[in-house]
């Protein structure tokens, strides 16, 4: 059924300790593998929540003036979707994978601060239970953006928001160690020749999401504490009747908030850079234009945050000033769009369902790209602001950006983590039900915008063609879901039933395919020293220059790549 | 289904849209038809999209033949390239030329967009002289001779209302409505808008772009309309359970009606005050304490 012939394994660990197994190892271990397997489980669990909470948003906005869900309830939809989504999804399913193959990537035996690894990803899941227990008394819903007054106690009188302070609390603390700790491992844990030009582009792009969250996430952390202390303890910073300033929340807010995009899409720019090229069979193009303008990425992010408040009061100075940074920031990201098609341009392209993930990812990503560069303009912003013009352009850049590439990692990674390879063919078909059922959903979303539908509204007027519209999108979301649900039950069969894959399926060119599937506990024995961005390739040409004359009558039976694993 | 076909089939959908009647393309720009300035977003947006569809076809393009052209069926032998310089610098430099030309497109209309022109000949008499900024209100443009109707649009959950000008010098007594605007046609119209609670965003489609009404800030816009007619928008910052239903309309109907309606509501207004002093004088006589909390 796999379409890829089991591999021969190249190298194999030998002098490694038995695993621990059990529960038990699970919540006590300190090993980067099992902390990211945790990390992956418990952020699919948290995408399931979100998309189901997306679904009932999208029932009820099937007709005009539905009755199904009440607005309290539709308000505690969007508020936990967004936030599911943003702090325990896309932020932490990073995290889960930089855990699992940064050290492996670059020659580690671990993480360099394995016992904060795990507090981390304990804090997360705290956060995840705080925020989620919510549902048994009164949600939070105020938005993902919470802005305040409509936050303050006066407003939001229910513990809901207080349960969404603490996820940020939590979560953002989670994500500080994190990102400390991968910033460590790679500064300092990287194998003998792996000088900075030879950092695989997924490394290169942890990196900077590191360095994001050690500048972004604090901003927010202070920002929820005032709010804290102005819901309890009787301050007044963002309270206008008492000297405070809504604006001031705004600021700090965005101040995080445009940097937290960028945390979200830049490992899936990395993965991209990773797939295309093992895929088209030639070397990445431009790495380092690649690498560059991730770096630059991360700069500029911080001074965009305005161009989320072209509509409050602020001077047109910092008006203009916002518009010029943020086109300046899309001409990085545009590089690295022309990269990944230089990337495929003469290349052998193999349509793995990794492969296919990518490419929907450009597709997709160009046109949140260029939506993006409308709201950019600060006018046209004035129109298209708020409405749903903009539930399109983030859900082009989250969903179909950051949500595929996600996808194209799980499909690419998974023999990695689990020994066996998924269905290709469940995989192409999740592809094509989720790349369809997510232009259905959100292409026409655009149209809604323009022709005056806020968002955030639980209903709508049955006036010109919203009803259409809203249909076809409620309809397009379902067989998004659909797709997803393949994927799900690939992966869940596949665990079990799929075919050996052996070190390296994909005949790949990074470290991590430089050992067992699943690795062992201590990931390698010997750690090589690397020449080029490409290790693998280095290694496979070596061992075919010593052992081609030798072995090249003896043909390799299928299936000895589990052999050599079982024989640890 | 080839997977480079099936790509490229919503790009060429959507190609095809751009070219197609002008009827389709109402349908992928934001309402105008109201006021100047939303004319003019809609001009800005349209130019926008102009470029947007060129790099679109292109990139989506090259995408797709790439993807065709150089799938594994059709070219067995990858060719190892790392990269061309002279290829990465002109496309950033093109990257860079489009985002030049898009900053002086916005800052050539911006004009048009932010500062209000003086009304028509035919405006309502009723246009008063505004005065000039007095602080902290530099964002407020005025028309070049300074007369405008002004009109404080209030936030509150869930109902917006209008404060026109007129009453007492303190400000007592000032016709106000809820809900539905009116304002004479050819007439310049300045909007101040305050919040008495959370933020709202003042939003009628055709009229111009958003404000958001932010407790503690005074924002503004302004319109003049030329066509009598019903312009209808919402609130467009979440502001609680109501948000869904806190709507506004603007009816522009013609100078003299306008005249005619203000004073009707000044009117109706100052008896409606009456009837409520004489109400209150006979509940606080009734009451013995001579005050009345929470009236
Ligand atoms: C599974 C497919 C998804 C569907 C069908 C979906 C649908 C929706 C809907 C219906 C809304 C509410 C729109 C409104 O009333 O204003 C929404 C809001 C939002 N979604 Fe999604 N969504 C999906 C996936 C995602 C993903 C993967 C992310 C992010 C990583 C995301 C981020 C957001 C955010 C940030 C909001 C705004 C929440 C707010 O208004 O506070 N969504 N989505
Ligand atoms: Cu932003
Ligand atoms: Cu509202």
């Amino acid at each position: 059924m796999a379409t890829y012939v089991a591999p021969v394994p190249q190298i194999a660990a030998h002098k490694v300790d038995r695993e621990s197994r059990g529960w038990t190892s699970w919540i006590t271990t300190t090993d980067h593998k099992k902390i990211g397997i945790m990390y992956l489980v418990t952020t699919f669990v948290f995408f399931i929540l979100g998309g189901t909470e997306a679904l009932l948003m999208r029932l009820q906005l099937g007709a005009p003036e539905n009755t199904l869900i009440n607005p309290q309830t539709y308000n505690e939809l969007f508020t936990m979707h967004g936030t599911t989504m943003i702090f325990l999804f896309v932020v932490p399913v990073w995290a889960g994978f930089a855990n699992y193959f940064l050290p492996l990537m670059i020659g580690a035996r671990d993480m360099a601060f394995p016992r904060m690894n795990a507090l981390s990803y304990w804090l997360l899941l705290a956060g995840g239970i705080v925020f989620y227990a919510s549902i048994f008394w009164t949600p939070p819903s105020a938005g993902w953006v919470s802005y305040p007054p409509l936050s303050s106690i006066a407003f939001s009188p229910s513990g809901g928001q207080d349960a969404w302070i603490y996820l940020i609390h939590l979560t953002g603390l989670s994500s500080i160690l994190g990102a400390v700790n991968f910033y460590a491992t790679i500064a300092n844990m990287r194998a003998r020749g792996m000088s900075w030009g030879r950092l695989p582009l997924f490394v290169w792009t942890v990196l900077v999401y590191s360095i994001l969250i050690i500048f972004a996430m604090p901003v927010i952390a202070g920002a929820v504490t005032l709010l804290l202390t102005d819901r309890h303890f009787g301050t007044h910073f963002y309270d206008p009747t008492q000297g405070g300033s809504q604006m001031l929340w705004q600021n700090m807010f965005w101040f995080f908030g445009h940097p937290e995009v960028y945390i979200m899409i830049l490992p899936g720019f990395g993965m991209v850079s990773e797939i295309l090229p093992v895929f088209a069979k030639k070397p990445v193009f431009g790495y380092k234009a690649i690498a560059t303008s991730s770096v630059t990425i991360a700069f500029l992010a911080f001074l965009v945050w305005a161009h989320h408040m072209f509509t409050a009061p602020i001077p047109l100075v910092v008006l203009a000033f916002v518009m010029m940074s943020s086109y300046l920031i899309a001409v990085p990201t545009g590089v690295k769009i022309f990269n990944w098609i230089g990337t495929l341009w003469s290349g052998s392209i193999e349509y793995s369902t990794a492969l296919l993930f990518c490419v929907g990812f450009i597709a997709i990503f160009l046109i949140g790209g260029i939506s993006g560069v409308f709201l950019a303009v600060f006018p046209v912003d004035w129109q298209l602001n708020e409405s749903y013009f903009v539930v399109a352009h983030i859900h082009f850049v989250l969903m179909g950006g950051a949500v595929f590439t996600v996808f194209a990692a799980v499909y690419y990674w998974f023999p990695k983590m689990t020994g066996r390879l998924m269905s290709e063919t469940l995989g192409k078909l999740s592809f094509w039900l989720m790349f369809w059922g997510f232009l259905f959903t959100f292409l026409i979303q655009h149209v809604i915008g323009l022709d005056g539908m806020p968002r955030r509204v639980y209903e709508y007027p049955n006036v010109g063609n919203l009803a259409l519209y809203n249909l076809i999108s409620t309809i397009g979301a379902f067989i998004l879901a659909l797709g997803i649900l393949v994927t799900i039950i690939n992966a869940a069969r596949s665990v079990k039933v799929g075919a050996i894959a052996g070190p390296d399926p994909w005949k790949a060119n990074t470290l991590e395919w430089f050992t067992t599937s699943p690795p062992a506990v201590n990931n390698f024995d010997e750690i090589p020293v690397i020449r080029s961005v490409e290790p693998m390739k280095d290694f496979r040409r070596e061992i075919e220059r010593r052992t081609g004359q030798r072995i090249e009558q003896v043909p390799v039976p299928a299936g000895s790549g589990e052999a050599a694993a079982s024989s640890l | 289904m080839r997977p480079a076909s099936l790509l490229a089939a919503p790009g060429l959908a959507v190609a095809m849209l751009l070219v197609s009647a002008p009827g389709a393309f109402a349908f992928i720009t934001p309402e105008a038809g109201g006021s100047p300035n939303a004319n003019s977003i809609d001009t800005l947006y349209k130019l926008v999209l102009y470029i947007a569809a060129v790099v679109f076809v292109v990139v989506e393009g090259a995408l797709g033949y790439a993807c065709w052209k150089f799938s594994a069926k059709r070219n067995k032998v990858a060719t190892q390239t790392h990269g061309h310089t002279g290829l990465e610098i002109g496309w950033t430099l093109g990257a860079v030329a489009i985002v030049i030309i898009l900053a002086v497109a916005t800052l050539l209309k911006l004009g048009s967009i932010r500062n209000p022109p003086n009304s028509g000949a035919e405006a309502a008499a009723s246009t008063t002289s505004v005065s000039g900024a007095l602080y902290a209100e530099t964002e407020r443009k005025l028309p070049p001779n300074k007369k405008a109707l002004e009109i404080e649009v209030i936030g509150r959950q869930y109902i917006w209302q209008y404060v026109y000008p007129g009453g007492a010098k303190n400000g007592l007594g000032a016709p106000y409505s809820y809900e539905q605007m009116v304002v004479p046609t050819h007439t310049t119209v300045l909007l101040k808008a305050v919040s008495m609670d959370v933020v709202h965003s003042w939003w009628i489609p055709e009229l111009g772009g958003k404000i958001q009404v932010v407790p503690g800030y005074a924002n503004y816009t302004w319109f003049k309309i030329e066509k009598p007619g019903l312009y209808r928008g919402q609130c467009a910052n979440i502001c609680g359970q109501g948000h869904a239903r806190m709507i506004a309309s603007v009816r522009a109907v013609p100078p003299a009606q306008y005249e005619e309606w203000i004073a009707k509501r000044t009117q109706e207004i100052s008896e409606a005050n009456v009837e409520a002093a004489t109400q209150r004088s006979k509940l606080e006589a009734g009451s013995g304490t001579g005050r009345v909390l929470n009236p």
